[in-house]
């Protein structure tokens, strides 16, 4: 049997000589019909630049196909050269036989335009359908994406819904026409955890329900476990490995492979937890950081002019405390108010109630140290990009009022050094070094101030992998080395087991749970939690069908003088505790 | 509406310092209205017939009194006397108005008509000859001073083709549109072609940056046409600053053309103040100056507007 989609030793070249720039290097496939293939990599692999050749909208992104065959079998079993193609021959192939849903959902929709109108256009352009016919499709393509009170919705412009509804309209738009291929980049990577679950689950629904073939691109192997049956590994441009999903994720040979599956998160035993660092409060050491009662909140007002109304309780009650060489972490979805539980902490952000103590390391009058630094999420935005490193080292010492003095110009060497940058970085500029590269600049940053305490926001979110282990294994070692307290917020459960000593769990401004790494990921208690974990996608839970879940997380904004009820806690455990729930 | 009042009662406001403004100004100015009125015969005039005079057009009061009744007089609607035309300065402001407006607005269409779509091909050609040649075009027009333009658009017709340009006394357009439209289509060229020549350059950079941004790769991924993509998702992300850009220069406009109204003998707002300025008409400079910066305000007012027309996640008046 024919297959439906057909890629035979594609080449993919941009820039003005594309021979000499090619992405994609001798890249081959077969997909057959109603199959899923998954393709895994790292950002520069050539995944994407692979699946955006399938439908030609490489054209548009400045790439050209430079050597290959691909072929897709349309409906009519009429065989489709889509090399070959000219332009008006490909729209009308893209949307009706190949649809397309994108990395952010955020920026993917046009913001003029309503989602009815998106929506409307792919039925009217492959369709035919007008007015009240393309409307009533529409809104049928909504319940199908399972999208509450559609009719209303339709009307919305995008700003008006959330990352995860917005990812719903985008599969409705590229799924509207039935196409019989489905290309899905990277699709839940901009999303929380259980947002991606939700969508991941609703894509397994409906593909069982039309029986389309699916191209899944992502850089997480977990998350290919529960959707693929073929899976296929790129790395330079290349496919370094590919075959049946089993036999990839059990028997993998490529040692790019193997080092990949390393890395995906093992809750369920705590093996991958860190072992040093047990927690000792009998040596009566004071906490680097102690945080009692914080308490953070945005007044809202109607207008200028009238009282608050009411206010965002972003953080509400948090206490945690913050031992030296120990990495807390504090987890939570976007909105949780992890970030501005952080903010605070660095005095960012200002706290409406609540103490902070910083511990007594401090102190010691010579080293002149600075107690709380910050390493942000994004290396490519935080490293002012007209500074040569030198500047951006010294900024720090500056700003506190020191002297760039041979003493400090040691303390930079010696630091790229420690970061594993080479000496001769000082002189260059941002652009010059890699993500992972910025991030240990970043970090070299943070240290130049001898802080106690380290508050990393999503610090390795942004790098691929690899990357990642790399910046955390130097993480680990730093820590050990200064005996630095890290606050580590993140999103990312697979990088939390592997840095943190414990973990907090934040959900509505509130920590729900904390304790023990090993404990809270393998014993969970709280449903918060549960959720959280049940969420992250692993390799062991393979097909999993996953329960859509839409309930929406609770509204922050409380009326003029509301207290939250002091929690009750539960003790499990040396160093577990959860909140009683109502 | 919330909204449009707050904006409006800031006009007051406004307004106020740009009177105080205007009116320091214009008295920093060395000389006065009398010698401004008789030249060199004002040394002839003997104190005592320059003070009548003086008292006569109010100039002998301490400034703050001059300007408390300037004030008071604007708040019943009485904007003073020309003291050149000898009539009220609203009337003489209001006469000149219609041309200047009309200028505008026919500078206006001709550089929307001219550079959105000029921008727009250069944007989807880019790199390419066609916007080569859109760019340097685009360049010149930018570069070349009105009275240049102005007097080879006039060399050329009268040379190549012996007509003048229709001079001689203005007609309005409601009494002879035929003729007002062929005195105003050559200033509006004239002004025109520099106003879409940065419409050019301003729509060409915001469709290339529109044209790259996510949701078009999304329309193309649905099957839309380059048109569609082109027109219907794009330009209306793109036309933001096209909007900002023609407000600020049709506001400009509104104060008159000093240069093109003076190459194309018009009698519009610009030549007004100029002239007045000259002679020292302190009520009429103040008048057409309050007034050119209300025209300022609304114009600014209106593209606030449009941007909530245009793009529905600004919303205005929010904090």
């Amino acid at each position: 049997m024919t297959p439906l989609l057909s890629v035979r030793d594609l080449h993919v070249g941009f820039g003005r000589d594309p021979h000499a720039n090619e992405v994609v290097r001798g890249v081959s496939f077969d997909l057959a019909d109603g199959e899923t293939l998954a393709i895994v990599g790292e950002s520069g692999s050539g995944k994407s630049v692979t699946a955006l050749s399938i439908n030609r909208l490489i054209d548009f992104g400045g790439g050209r196909i430079t050597g290959g065959a691909m072929t897709l079998k349309r409906a009519d079993g009429s065989l489709f050269d889509l090399i070959a193609a000219t332009e008006p021959q490909l729209t009308g192939i893209r949307g009706a036989e190949i649809g397309m849903i994108f990395q952010e959902p955020m920026t993917s929709l046009n913001p003029v335009l309503t989602i009815g109108t998106q929506i409307e256009e792919s039925f009217r352009l492959h369709r035919g359908l007008t007015g009240r016919q393309a409307t009533a499709a529409a809104r049928d393509a909504l319940d199908r994406v399972r999208i509450p009170d559609a009719a209303r919705r339709l009307k919305y412009t995008p700003n008006r819904l959330s990352g995860g509804m917005l990812q719903r309209v985008m599969i409705a738009i590229a799924l509207a026409c039935n196409p019989r291929l489905l290309i899905a980049d990277e699709p839940t990577t901009a999303l929380d955890v259980t947002v991606q679950a939700q969508i991941m689950a609703l894509l397994a629904e409906l593909k069982r329900e039309t029986g389309m073939s699916v191209i899944f691109i992502t850089h997480d192997i977990g998350l290919v476990a529960g959707i693929a049956d073929k899976v296929m590994v790129m790395q330079n441009g290349q496919a370094v490995e590919q075959g049946e999903l089993n036999q990839i994720l059990d028997r993998p040979r490529h040692p790019y492979t193997q080092h990949l599956l390393q890395d995906v998160p093992h809750f369920a035993n705590g093996s991958a937890t860190r072992a040093d660092g047990q927690r000792d409060k009998g040596e009566n050491t004071e906490p680097a950081l102690k945080v009692d009662g914080l308490v953070v909140r945005f007044p809202l007002k109607s207008n200028f002019f009238s009282r608050a109304t009411g206010a965002v309780h972003a953080v509400d009650g948090v206490d945690f405390d913050l031992m030296p060489g120990e990495t807390l972490a504090i987890v939570g979805e976007s909105g949780s108010g992890k970030s501005t539980t952080a903010k605070a902490v660095l005095g960012l952000v200002r706290s409406t109630r609540g103490s902070f103590s910083v511990g007594a390391r401090a102190a010691s009058a010579e080293r002149r140290a600075k107690p709380v630094q910050m390493v942000f999420q994004n290396p490519y935005a935080s490293l002012n990009p007209r500074l040569a490193i030198e500047s951006i080292l010294a900024e720090p010492v500056i700003a506190n009022g020191g002297r760039v003095d041979t003493e400090t110009r040691a303390r930079m060497a010696s630091l790229l050094e420690r970061v594993g940058l080479p000496r001769n970085s000082l002189q260059r500029y941002p652009h010059e070094f890699s993500g992972g590269q910025r991030q240990r600049l970043c970090i070299a940053r943070a240290l130049m101030l001898n802080p106690s305490v380290v508050v990393l926001d999503e610090a390795v979110s942004a790098l691929d992998v690899s990357v990642q282990a790399k910046v955390l294994e130097l993480l680990v070692e730093l820590q050990r080395e200064f005996g630095l307290a890290y606050l580590f917020i993140s999103h990312d459960m697979a990088v939390v087991e592997r840095i943190a000593h414990r973990i907090a769990v934040i959900y509505a401004g509130q920590i729900v749970e904390i304790g023990d790494t090993a404990s809270v990921l393998s014993k969970p208690k709280h449903s918060y939690t549960k959720k959280l974990i049940a969420a992250v996608p692993t390799i062991e839970r393979r097909r999993e069908h996953f329960e859509i879940d839409t309930r929406q997380v609770p509204s922050l904004v409380r009326p003029q003088g509301f207290e939250p009820a002091p929690a009750k806690w539960e003790q499990f455990g040396r160093d577990h505790m959860a909140r009683v729930e109502a | 509406m919330n909204y449009l009042m707050r904006r409006l009662a800031t006009f007051p406001l406004v307004l106020l310092g740009v009177s105080i403004l205007v009116f320091v100004a214009i008295r920093m100015v060395p000389g006065d209205s009398i010698t401004a009125m008789l030249g060199t015969e004002a040394g002839l005039l003997t104190p005592a017939q320059r003070d009548s005079l003086a008292a006569y057009f109010g100039i002998n009061q301490p400034w703050f009194v001059q300007y408390w009744r300037w004030i008071g007089g604007i708040l019943h609607g009485n904007f003073g006397i020309s003291v050149t035309y000898g009539r009220p300065v609203l009337d003489v402001i209001l006469e000149r108005f219609p041309l200047t407006l009309e200028l505008a607005l026919l500078s206006m269409v001709i550089a929307l008509a001219v550079g959105m779509p000029a921008g727009i091909h250069a944007a989807t050609h880019s790199d390419k000859p066609s916007d080569l040649g859109v760019r340097v075009v685009a360049m010149i027009g930018q570069s070349t001073p009105s009275f240049v333009l102005g007097l080879l658009i006039i060399y050329t017709l009268s040379a190549g083709f012996g007509v003048l340009p229709a001079m001689g006394e203005f007609a309005p357009l409601w009494q002879d549109p035929l003729r007002n439209l062929s005195q105003l289509i050559l200033p509006a060229i004239t002004l025109g072609f520099a106003f879409a020549a940065s419409v050019t350059r301003i729509s060409r950079s915001a469709m290339l940056d529109v044209l790259s941004d996510d949701y078009v790769r999304t329309a193309r991924s649905k099957g839309a046409s380059a048109r569609s993509v082109i027109w219907r998702h794009a330009l209306p992300n793109a036309l933001i600053p096209v909007v900002t850009l023609s407000g600020i220069e049709f506001g400009y406009l509104l104060g008159g053309a000093v240069i093109v109204e003076q190459i194309y003998a018009l009698p519009g707002l610009g030549r007004m103040v100029l002239d007045a300025i000259l002679q020292r008409d302190y009520a009429l400079v103040q008048g057409a100056v309050l007034f050119i910066a209300f025209n300022f305000m609304i114009v600014n007012l209106l593209v606030d507007l449009a941007y909530v027309a245009l793009d529905p996640r600004i919303r205005l008046g929010e904090q």
